[in-house]
């Protein structure tokens, strides 16, 4: 997908073969910038720039890239479908809450998506057809309900039809979505062909459209169907808990245990309810898994019965007997490892953290969070004792107004959410300097920390910026509170 | 408190204490399992059964409203589970604690196991988790609003498993005063923590803090009010040397140290 070589802030293209002539298929942000477009020809292309940076497409590598991607993708939802030639479908339906929202779990996509090196456009939408549109035309990144009238402006293009049809909508002047809906419904399959009415009911959510989960590799799987749709909630605990105990049974036989369980209930229309729990080390013991599952039952929603039923165990991983009996000196921990399974499927596993100390004087930089059931490895460092520090940070610092004798005096009084506080002791000043080794700009900075009690005994770490502003004044801000 | 009571009246209220314990442990929580955690200072220990605050229930605090109340009343939670053995579950929403700061309160950051939950609700969920898993002494919880229901669960959860809860109110973000400290909630005590200046005399340096600490309500029936001098490393509390009885000489020496 991206050859080796070339610059990234020089225009570059991707040409294929169309009989004859050589057609651009892609190209990146700097082309585009200078007017070259995909199906525009090379010679075309050239004329613009002559010395425009050319690869040779190559779809299949092209196709396996995209199933890696779609693979990596799997550790944000259970069910992930490639949608060929540039698309992965990420169903966030029941699992955004583990990122802390759909805000968040688009963020965490597009940093896996950045550190992979690649430049993508992601929209999260009721549907799988208005999803695509969003992200391939359109600004809105975050659509959670919409109304069927919300994708009018988007061009005709946007309902994945082919472009047969797409030119032949166009060349009739209808070019948005609004305009398809205008034209009267019965006259649409006649004219058009019966694609666009699919296309466009699927975008609005008029008619399902089951997507085609990936399967994850080395993933052990067990699916049941029923003759009689179910649909009550007991039913369908039996139905989880019989999965889970087959599974694990399977696991078992090989000598495995799995970190990610992916429940998928499929309903009568063809729509997908799915459940995902994850366990901080490899497990497959039925208990345990089917309480995780537990929590998660009631967003289950059978609509009309549920036909099948599918239970996933990935992230398989060597478990020999020995390390799932509890034994004594080991049975806190894992006790403790079952909690922050509990704990890590209510509020997602980056919520639940220990803490280790980091050698260095910024406040910022001073804790880390650590996986909560490592094993303490190497020695951790200490926690400073050697100047206090407040029980509450504020990230970042809140600015202060400041009142002092003299500019490099501790603070006389100072004004924090609008009520003025008279400082009755300082203590201080602590100097904390940049890490210039962390950051280029922190070279020429300090903060000058002191520590102050107000009239009421309230505590307040104020520090002074070392780096005076144009009219030969200090900023001050509030870092943290003490007890 | 009882011992200014008349001798036959004393005797009596006592034994009707006794009574009542013996019928509280008799809902779950075996009699052995039953145990204190002392302050180490008489005063802060004589409104308790034996002297010491109860375990394996729940107890509030909270401060007066203010960012600074809530980190009064946190550090003096977090005093009271550096005190007990084993990991610390704590729980709040938002930006928690600063573990820097703990070491000075006698809780070390090694032992704290920290969740972040997205809402009151999350946290009282995880607070109860916590609690009815049995391998945590103590779990510790910023909760904004928390009703009689809600406490009684926990409570139920702490009864169970012995493990203890602490919970500290965390003033609602609007700034509007927490009505929650006026609802009725289930816990063994309820505690008020508020910043006071600390001493006069030392205006060169700031002394050890001072907290104006109040036990408005106490499942025991005792209520007080004193100032304190904040947790020490190994998490105990003082009473303010010129302030508690002791000889000159030690007085002297605290004054020193202070000065420090």
């Amino acid at each position: 997908m991206k050859p080796a070589g070339v610059a990234p802030d020089k225009p570059f293209v991707i040409v294929g073969q169309e009989g004859q002539k050589q057609v651009i298929v892609a190209v990146n942000r700097h082309a585009q910038h200078e007017g070259i477009k995909p199906g525009m020809p090379l010679t075309h292309a050239r004329a613009v720039v002559p010395h425009v940076a050319v690869a040779p497409a190559q779809p299949a590598e092209d196709a396996k890239a995209l199933t890696r991607l779609a693979t990596a993708c799997l550790r944000f939802s259970p069910l992930v479908s490639v949608s060929a030639p540039d698309s992965v479908w990420i169903d966030a339906t029941g699992v955004a809450h583990l990122f802390g929202g759909e805000q968040q779990m688009l963020t965490r996509i597009e940093r896996l998506l950045r550190r992979s090196g690649l430049t993508a456009r992601v929209a999260i939408a009721p549907t799988p057809g208005a999803a695509w549109a969003w992200s391939h035309y359109g600004r809105a990144r975050i659509i959670l309900s919409h109304t069927t009238d919300d994708l009018d402006p988007l061009p005709i293009t946007a309902l994945r039809l082919s472009s047969d049809v797409a030119h032949g909508l166009w060349r009739v002047g209808i070019k948005s979505i609004g305009a398809l809906k205008a034209l009267p419904r019965t006259t649409i399959p006649v004219r058009f062909g019966k694609d666009v009415l699919r296309r466009l009911d699927q975008a609005v959510g008029r008619a399902a459209e089951s997507i085609d989960a990936i399967l994850p590799p080395r993933a052990r799987r067990r699916d049941l169907s029923f003759a009689e749709p179910i649909s009550t909630a007991e039913d369908i605990r039996r139905v989880a808990a019989s999965l889970v105990n087959g599974l694990c049974v399977d696991l078992e036989t090989q000598q495995e245990g799995a970190c990610k369980f992916d429940l998928v209930f499929t309903r009568i229309d063809g729509s997908t309810q799915a459940m995902r729990i994850g366990t901080a080390r490899g497990s497959r013991d039925p208990r345990h898994i089917l309480r995780l599952f537990g929590e998660h039952f009631d967003t289950i929603d059978p609509g009309f019965g549920i036909e099948t039923a599918e239970l996933t165990a990935w992230r398989v991983t060597a478990l020999f007997p020995t390390q799932t009996a509890a034994e004594g000196g080991d049975q806190a921990n894992h006790d403790l490892a079952v909690l922050v399974d509990v704990l890590a499927n209510r509020t997602g596993a980056q919520n639940v953290y220990r803490v280790e100390p980091v050698a260095t004087h910024i406040p910022e930089r001073a804790v880390r969070n650590i996986d909560p059931i490592a094993a303490p490895t190497e020695a951790p460092g200490a926690w400073p004792t050697a100047w206090p520090r407040p029980l509450h940070l504020f990230a970042p610092p809140e600015p202060v107004e400041v009142t002092a004798l003299m500019p490099d005096y501790p603070p006389a009084q100072f004004s924090w959410r609008g009520r003025m506080r008279k400082v009755r002791i300082a203590d201080g000043p602590e100097r904390i300097f940049g890490e210039w080794w962390q950051r280029a700009g922190e070279a020429t900075e300090s903060r000058d920390y002191f520590r102050v009690e107000d009239e009421n005994g309230e505590r307040y770490w104020l520090f002074r910026d070392g780096r005076m502003t144009a009219d030969r004044n200090y900023r001050w801000y509030l870092h943290g509170l003490f007890p | 408190m009882g011992m200014e009571l008349p001798g036959k009246k004393a005797v009596l209220l006592q034994d009707l204490r006794r009574q009542l314990r013996a019928w509280d442990r008799a809902g779950g929580t075996p009699a052995g399992k039953h145990t204190v955690l002392p302050f180490g200072v008489p005063a802060l220990d004589a409104p308790w059964p034996d002297n010491g605050l109860p375990l394996g229930t729940l107890h509030e605090a909270a401060g007066d409203n203010g960012p600074a109340g809530f980190v009064a009343a946190s550090a003096f939670m977090a005093s009271i589970a550096g005190r007990l053995k084993g990991t610390v579950l704590w729980c709040g929403r938002g930006n928690l604690l600063y573990p820097p700061a703990l070491a000075a309160l006698g809780l070390d950051p090694a032992r704290l196991l920290m969740v972040r939950a997205r809402n009151d609700k999350d946290v009282l969920a995880v607070v109860e988790e916590g609690l009815r898993h049995g391998a945590l002494a103590c779990v510790v919880g910023e909760i904004e609003r928390l009703d009689l229901t809600s406490s009684r669960r926990l409570i139920l959860a702490c009864e169970k498993s012995g493990a203890t809860a602490l919970v500290v109110r965390k003033p609602p973000r609007d700034g509007t005063a927490n009505r929650g400290v006026v609802t009725a909630i289930a816990a063994a005590s309820r505690w008020r923590v508020r910043a006071a200046p600390s001493s006069p005399h030392v205006i060169a340096s700031a002394g050890r803090p001072r907290w104006q600490l109040d036990l408005l309500r106490s499942h025991y029936g005792t209520t007080g009010s004193w100032i304190v001098e904040a947790p020490d490393a190994q998490g105990y509390l003082h009473l303010p040397a010129l302030l508690a009885d002791r000889s000159p000489a030690e007085t002297d020496e605290a004054r020193r140290r202070r000065a420090g």
